[in-house]
């Protein structure tokens, strides 16, 4: 039975989000006993109200609250005011992930020591080794139900793997398999295995792919410990004169402002939220921001180093069928600066359907040579890359001089400039890419470019010092004992995978720290 | 939109409304395709702009497999966005008749291929043809009875998935 908790009950936590970070936390306290209230700024969707429709799914479950845009990336230019795309529902963006869940690379967790200066880039080791986190990512792992870990088979591969597979054989890679995806390849935890649905994107109908709107939030809600608002937006964090959060200011689902007082606050609203809401909690005390000492928040946002390449044959793939992102070749994700740029990228199956694939393939084409490459769209295969970018201090999130939102607040810009390494990277991985299907005899091959960014990531980012960053290795605001970052706005790096299981394993990791900080008082 | 475009022809017909041009019904107009390709129903935008703008997005999105009916759909749904927003019949109109003039005295309908797509070329940075050419992504791409002509089944859901459905049925790579 969900809990029901007081506005004024100050003994809560208050977790601001409900994707892979805060409806995570919101589990794992809840677990533990705490008291918590999750609020989630868009409305709640069970999966029998997912539709099988690129665009109608898409504005039904997606963050397309008023955001501009500025830097030399193409989504600038192609999706002004688009410049992430992400779930504004419960379950975040869990909803429309795909499921690739793979652990950081050791040397990841460490990209100073190992990458050195590089120009132009904020690097900093995180705060953390992949040895601290190992216990914690088999967590995270079983409970998610990743293939390929726990004695999980991996998925059958679908047309678009054998393609990918062929063709990284034939070039020599080694390391190709259909993934550790948290989408069940045989029924687990209650939940019922994958039916090649497609459509991962759009939200999993038969709730085989992992997703905190079906997995952690009624299990939390199932201890008497959670009650998640949901259509609930944080407006602002307050404190008080000791510079302690004491709760959160939000428009609940009539649109009423209204206050929770909160013993903890912990921020899991995805990169570009979390740190536009520290910034808009702007007071006297803290005049640039809420924790926000390090003048780091808002900063180092990164996006991954992505791409994707779309290749044409003489005979049918349908790569719509089935699950879009069961694939993967490793071979480019370790560390190898003889290419020429440092970090790694894996490459991974992607698949859209012809209505996105017509508005992604080439942004703003027209004409018979972009319409020649979509007469063949039952003929394509496709993948995405998906590589570490640089941190780099002028990306980021800042908050609009004049534009506001419906509750009057600043809206975030978010500014993005490739890194040279960002481009040699990216270089690459199309060459590679296209040779991958080539070896099968492409007919004709497209280099995409980046979508609106699904992986935001590092504008919180946590540090050892508190001159760096902005949470410690706990995701504990150096500046503000009891406020927490929860969600991938904490990552000190992007490394080249998916984020989102990193993001639920320092999840798991902060409910052990918040819990045992509560019992010793500490907050 | 299948449905519904049907209905209009079915109207056209009981009606005998069979020779090309428009005629007059309630509050808009019905303009019919000559070769009867297509018929829609305008409430905003005048015979000549709509009837370009038909050739616009075949131009922009050319695909022979489709039939000027799907071209069609998009003008209907810009007509639909001018009707909510005189703006935007307005950047419609004056858009075709800046083509119009793009080469000298013959109408763009009536030049050559290779001039019709000079003179789009020309305006392509202007909010005329941004409109015309977002509407064509979607107006074209998320129809679902265009898919079948790409190969693109779309929804599986409601038939159990791809699973039993031909998901690894990829048979040639093994010839390449």
């Amino acid at each position: 039975m969900a809990a029901k908790y007081d506005l004024n009950d100050d003994g809560v936590v208050v977790v601001i989000g409900s994707g892979a970070g805060g409806g995570t936390l919101s589990n794992e306290l809840a677990q533990k006993g705490i008291d918590v209230v999750c609020l989630e700024a868009g409305p709640r969707i069970e999966n029998d109200k997912f539709v099988n429709d690129e665009w109608s799914n898409f504005v039904k479950i997606s963050w397309l609250d008023k955001r501009t845009t500025s830097g030399d990336w193409r989504v600038a230019k192609d999706f002004a005011g688009l410049p992430a795309w992400i779930v504004k529902a419960v379950g975040g963006s869990t909803v429309h992930w795909a499921g690739a869940s793979l652990r950081f690379q050791e040397h990841e967790f460490k990209v100073k020591t190992t990458y050195g200066d590089i120009a132009g880039a904020n690097l900093l080791d995180w705060p953390l080794t992949l040895a601290e986190m190992e216990p914690y990512y088999a967590k995270a792992e079983d409970k998610m139900g990743v293939t390929g870990t726990n004695n999980i088979p991996r998925l059958p591969g679908n047309n678009n793997f054998k393609v990918l597979a062929a063709g990284a054989k034939r070039v020599g890679y080694k390391e190709f398999h259909t993934g550790n995806m948290a989408i069940n390849s045989e029924p687990r935890d209650g939940r019922g295995s994958c039916l090649q649905i497609g459509f991962c994107f759009q939200g999993c109908k038969s709730g085989a792919k992992w997703s905190t709107l079906y997995t952690e939030i009624p299990k939390g809600e199932a201890t008497g410990k959670l009650e998640v608002r949901p259509s609930s937006q944080v407006l602002q964090i307050q404190h008080d004169d000791n510079g302690k959060v004491t709760g959160v200011l939000y428009a609940d689902k009539d649109g009423k402002q209204q206050v929770q007082k909160a013993r903890v606050v912990a921020v899991a609203g995805n990169s570009i939220e979390s740190p536009r809401l520290l910034l808009n909690s702007a007071s006297t005390k803290f005049p640039d921001g809420l924790a926000n000492s390090s003048g780091m928040v808002g900063k180092n946002y990164m996006r991954h180093t992505t791409g994707s390449v779309y290749a044409m044959f003489p005979k049918p793939v349908n790569m719509y069928r089935g699950t879009t992102m069961a694939g993967i070749i490793r071979d480019e994700s370790r560390l190898n600066p003889a290419r020429g740029f440092v970090g790694g990228y894996e490459m991974e199956t992607l698949s859209l359907g012809l209505p996105f694939l017509a508005a992604f393939l080439d942004p703003g084409a027209w004409g018979k040579d972009f319409t020649s490459a979509l007469d063949l769209y039952e003929n394509t295969a496709g993948m995405w890359i998906v590589g570490e970018d640089m941190p780099q201090e002028k990306n980021g999130v800042t908050l609009h001089k004049t534009e506001k939102d419906q509750f009057g607040l600043p809206i975030p810009n978010v500014h993005f400039d490739d890194h040279p390494n960002d481009i040699a990277m990216r270089s690459h991985a199309y060459k590679s890419g296209t040779a991958v299907y080539d070896a099968v005899g492409a007919v004709r091959v497209v280099e995409t470019p980046p979508y609106p960014s699904t992986h935001n990531l590092g504008t919180n980012r946590m540090s050892e010092n508190a001159r760096d960053g902005v949470v410690n290795k706990h995701g504990q605001s150096h500046d503000i004992k009891n406020l927490f970052v929860s969600d991938g706005s904490q990552f000190t790096s992007g490394a080249s995978e998916n984020p989102t299981l990193t993001i639920v394993t320092l999840a798991i990791r902060q409910a052990d720290y918040i819990a045992d900080q509560m019992g010793k008082k500490e907050i | 939109m299948s449905k519904s475009g049907m209905n209009r022809r079915q109207f056209l017909h009981t009606t005998a409304v069979t020779a090309a041009g428009a005629a007059a019904a309630g509050t808009g107009t019905i303009l019919v395709d000559p070769k009867g390709a297509w018929a829609m129903s305008l409430q905003a935008l005048d015979e000549h702009t709509a009837t370009t703008l038909v050739r616009v997005a075949r131009e922009l999105y050319p695909h022979d497999r489709l039939g000027d009916i799907y071209y069609a759909k998009v003008v209907e749904s810009l007509d639909g966005k001018a009707v909510a927003n005189k703006d935007v019949g307005k950047l419609l109109a004056d858009g075709v008749a800046e083509l119009d003039k793009a080469e000298g005295a013959v109408k763009w309908l009536d030049l050559s291929p290779g001039y019709r797509l000079a003179s789009l070329k020309q305006l392509e940075a202007t909010p005329f043809f941004q409109t015309v050419r977002g509407e064509c992504i979607t107006g074209i791409y998320n129809n679902p009875d265009v898919w079948r002509h790409f190969g693109y089944e779309g929804p599986s859901f409601e038939f159990g998935g791809y699973i039993e459905r031909g998901f690894n049925d990829l048979g040639w790579l093994e010839n390449t």
